[in-house]
């Protein structure tokens, strides 16, 4: 039990950018490592995780850690992929109240934070290839941005219109390329 | 009491109703924090979005312990916390009980079909969102075009992108 929640406090600890970043190393551990999976099976959990709501990670991990001790084995590696990231962030958080009263913060954020756009922006490049060129992909992209974009409502509504679209609307759409 | 609570829900929600990782929960997070609850200003929550690109974790759960903290201290940072991965955990629990029978369910394929380009819009139009908010100048358009480029086309690392824009930062302004 330990051990499991080393490696997944291991894993939380050393991957930055969150999500993706952690898959490799998780698959690693788990299957290469320690072989406490099958690369297929592997392969199925990170399929279902990516079917879920919420960070990757946190599914990732809950869904092996159930596999290999049940419900305790979730809690422990779900834990584990969160305490590194919390108490980093928790120290973040205290000093950098004082440290916003520095100029030289100051000036180094306000460089950071045009980034931060871009950044963003280079997302929607990445996630174009997951998406097959139909006239139903770009409603459902226009759709989106009309509604959080520019009424600025609620993402919720777009992923539920999005969600019942996809499978009750796509299956019906002849404008497939 | 009231604010633990209402910051464990609004956490809650967030992460349950959060497709595709990483960006796509931006635009949740910030019309929560800055436009409902106004728990941060635009600044600071773009900070935070920095912060959480060169620390380690999901942003949502970096986000989440930040904003927790900063509204209620130790207390405010767990329920924020524990909030946005409840869903996730308490869904990722109850399907490994059903782990055979929920995988091939072709309702979930579909389902990408309409989520993937939804998340792509609500990507788009958080990135917009910051830009307008913080490009005032040619400067910080500047600084936004670098970073795009850098990382599209040099695949530079996005903690060396943020590391470099920083030092732009205190150089222009």
């Amino acid at each position: 039990m330990m051990k499991l929640f080393g490696i997944f406090f291991k894993i939380g600890l050393f991957t930055l950018g969150g999500g993706y970043a952690m898959v490799p190393v998780i698959e690693e551990e788990i299957v290469e490592k320690n072989k406490w999976m099958s690369e297929d099976e592997f392969l199925d959990v990170l399929a279902m995780a990516q079917s879920l709501p919420g960070p990757l990670a946190v599914n990732t991990a809950t869904f092996v850690g159930y596999r290999l001790k049940k419900s305790r084995g979730a809690v422990i590696c779900c834990l584990g992929t969160v305490m590194p990231s919390f108490l980093i962030i928790l120290i973040i958080a205290s000093f950098l109240t004082g440290l916003y009263q520095n100029p030289l913060v100051i000036k180094f954020f306000m460089g950071i934070r045009p980034a931060v756009a871009g950044l963003i922006l280079t997302a929607v490049f990445k996630l174009k290839k997951g998406i097959d060129a139909s006239l139903f992909s770009i409603v459902m992209v226009l759709m989106a941005i009309a509604c959080v974009g520019i009424m600025a409502w609620s993402p919720i509504i777009v992923i539920l219109v999005a969600a019942f679209s996809g499978i009750y609307i796509y299956p019906h759409t002849k404008w497939r390329v | 009491m009231a604010i633990i609570i209402e910051i464990f829900w609004t956490f809650f929600k967030i992460g349950a109703f959060s497709f595709g990782g990483g960006y796509a929960m931006i635009p949740f997070i910030q019309r929560e924090i800055v436009s409902v609850h106004q728990w941060l200003p635009k600044e600071e929550f773009i900070d935070v979005l920095a912060i959480s690109q060169v620390t380690p974790g999901p942003i949502a759960t970096n986000a989440s312990t930040y904003v927790g903290y900063k509204i209620a201290g130790l207390l405010g940072a767990f329920a924020g916390t524990s909030g946005v991965i409840g869903a996730a955990f308490l869904l990722a629990l109850f399907i490994s009980g059903r782990f055979e029978k929920v995988k091939h369910l072709p309702q979930i394929k579909l389902m990408f079909k309409g989520l993937r380009p939804a998340v792509l819009g609500l990507i788009f139009s958080a990135g917009l969102t910051v830009g307008f908010a913080t490009v005032t100048s040619y400067k910080e358009l500047g600084i936004a075009c670098f970073s795009f480029v850098s990382i599209v086309k040099f695949k530079m690392h996005p903690i060396l992108t943020i590391a470099i824009s920083g030092c732009m930062g205190l150089i222009l302004f």
